[in-house]
């Protein structure tokens, strides 16, 4: 039972919403701000710390939510490492274009780490899960408290 | 026993004969919105291919047999509730719309600042948002009645709310949406007269479990929604005592709720139609008359039996699923379950039931502070209505287990 939710459920999503890597609050950190889903409840709060260039240099999270939010953020942590708030945002509606569609165009490389999530477009319920953790990175480098995925 | 067939009322909606996925449909959402029976359907395509146009004013045939048709839906309302006048029904466009008027007229006209509305722990958002608008835009206060750990309302606290005397009015739930349990609404009501509070019932899950009767509860507003009755979306019923209405002032203004305009003044309408500006759900209308004569039909009687049964089927099957917990216990409750499952988040239980056809509900069901107050973020939840069967419960108990086992 259940063989054809693992397309989204697949071992990598599981594995990380089970035991997220990344799920912690930055002692020092730059910039933070909280996503919230006010249809289905999912919370995330996310931190940020800049390297000297303002790239991203550590991202930590806290996540109240399902398994997809959760896996989403903890992937994301890893797709941002390293990159600049501008590379972020094109990262986000790259993003938001594999979640919403199954595929987007050259973002094979940079958003590798997002993989995992791309069947998520055949659970359309549950693409703000997916983009949750997204929406509050965006607040936290535009200098916004706060985001929702609405 | 089922006092009737539920084979024969299951043939009666013809969207149970939907495939899901593949799979055939098992929907336990009934409590966000029921399906509609072929009698209700029918109504609503036969008035848009035989009789229709607009009503109250035309001075043509169509448009008195559709202004009949229209109006027997507020007798079909008066009947269901036993409402002792059918000009005590207004028609509004659900619940959330019964509920903001009453909050908006009621309580800005009669309602003083300073008096307080209580509300219990268990409301929905529909039954909080509009009291606390009015506190902040009147200045009325918001008290909230606790609930106990079973989920039933705490009486004793309950009336001890009234103690300063300044509660001018009551606005609860009787029936939980999310834990099922119903409110003891006599006692509830005759609380808050003995102090002089007047009490509006959100009726929105009882009414399509139980028989109500206004007068019997004396309630002094009840408020339900048409699409959880079997009936359309888009109509609502708002009943109100008939002198309370009558010194409520308008609160749209349009055609319809007036007996006269010039640019000085207009005056209003008479009861209900005061309260009912514009050209209103006239299809809508005529499908609810037919859901609840189809409901009176088969009758409350037989419709209780049969939800008992099955809830109790339920409570059973679903306590015995590993890692599964019921969340509220009240005595006194009816066919809608909430439950968590172990470590499995709400979502992703619902996604994977939806795989297998089961339609559940998900999340904090419109009643984050309930949530807040049960210590969860979300539940899962499986409600029942006429069509559902025991069958069905077993495969959500069976395919619970095996959700577990996928997320363990
Ligand atoms: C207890 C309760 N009150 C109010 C409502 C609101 O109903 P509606 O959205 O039709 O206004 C609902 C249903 O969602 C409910 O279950």
């Amino acid at each position: 039972m259940f063989e054809d939710v693992r397309d989204l459920y697949n071992a990598t999503i599981l594995e990380r919403g089970r035991r997220p890597r990344h799920m912690r609050r930055l002692e020092a950190f730059d910039v933070t701000a909280k996503g919230d889903n006010p249809m289905c409840g999912d919370r995330v709060q996310v931190w940020v710390k800049f390297a000297d260039d303002r790239s991203i240099a550590a991202t930590g999270f806290d996540a109240r939510g399902c398994e997809i939010s959760k896996a989403a953020a903890d992937l994301m942590v890893e797709a941002v490492a390293g990159k600049t708030a501008e590379d972020t945002k094109a990262m986000f509606a790259a993003f938001r274009t594999l979640a919403q569609t199954g595929a987007c165009d050259d973002c094979a490389e940079a958003l590798a780490p997002m993989q995992p999530l791309a069947a998520v477009h055949e659970y359309p319920s549950r693409v703000k899960c997916a983009t949750l953790p997204w929406h509050a990175l965006i607040a936290a480098l535009d200098g916004q408290g706060a985001s929702t995925s609405e | 026993m089922s006092q009737f067939d539920v084979t024969s009322i299951r043939a009666q909606f013809p969207i149970l004969g939907q495939k899901v996925r593949g799979k055939d449909l098992v929907f336990l959402d009934s409590a966000a919105s029921a399906q509609k029976p072929r009698a209700a359907i029918d109504a609503m395509v036969g008035a848009m291919e035989t009789q229709y146009a607009n009503i109250h004013r035309g001075l043509h045939w169509m448009s008195e047999r559709t202004t009949e048709a229209y109006e027997a839906a507020r007798d079909a309302a008066a009947r269901l509730l036993n409402a002792g006048d059918r000009h005590e029904i207004v028609f509004v466009r659900n619940s959330t719309e019964g509920i903001n008027l009453v909050a908006h007229s009621y309580g800005r006209s009669v309602l003083k600042p300073g008096q307080a509305v209580v509300i219990s722990a268990m409301e929905h958002h529909s039954n909080i948002v509009p009291w606390q608008m009015l506190r902040d835009a009147h200045g009325t206060e918001l008290r909230v009645a606790p609930i106990t750990d079973a989920g039933e309302l705490d009486m004793a606290a309950y009336e001890a709310l009234f103690a300063d005397g300044k509660v001018g009015l009551v606005a609860i739930t009787h029936m939980s949406n999310v834990l099922g349990s119903y409110t003891p609404a006599e006692r509830i009501v005759k609380i808050a007269h003995a102090h002089g509070a007047k009490v509006l019932l959100d009726g929105s899950q009882a009414v399509v479990h139980r028989k109500v009767d206004v007068r019997a509860l004396d309630a002094d507003f009840y408020v339900f929604t048409g699409h959880k009755l079997y009936g359309p979306t888009g109509i609502g019923v708002l009943y109100g005592k008939a002198a309370l209405l009558e010194a409520m002032p308008p609160w749209m203004g349009g055609g319809d709720m007036i007996s006269s305009v010039t640019y000085e003044k207009s005056t209003w309408a008479r009861v209900p139609h005061k309260f009912e500006a514009g050209t209103p759900a006239i299809l809508e209308g005529i499908g609810l008359e037919a859901a609840i004569r189809w409901v009176e039909a088969i009758g409350y009687d037989a419709i209780a039996a049969h939800e008992a049964e099955l809830t109790e089927h339920a409570l059973a099957r679903m306590s015995a699923v590993d890692g599964l917990t019921i969340i509220g216990r009240a005595q006194d409750r009816g066919g809608v379950v909430s439950f968590t499952l172990d470590r499995a988040h709400a979502h992703d239980i619902a996604t994977l039931l939806d795989r297998a056809g089961i339609a559940v509900r998900a999340g904090h069901h419109c009643a984050e502070p309930l949530m807040r107050r049960l210590g969860l973020e979300s539940t899962a939840r499986a409600s029942f209505g006429i069509y559902t069967t025991a069958e069905e419960i077993d495969v959500l108990a069976d395919t619970l287990t095996k959700v577990r086992e996928f997320f363990k």
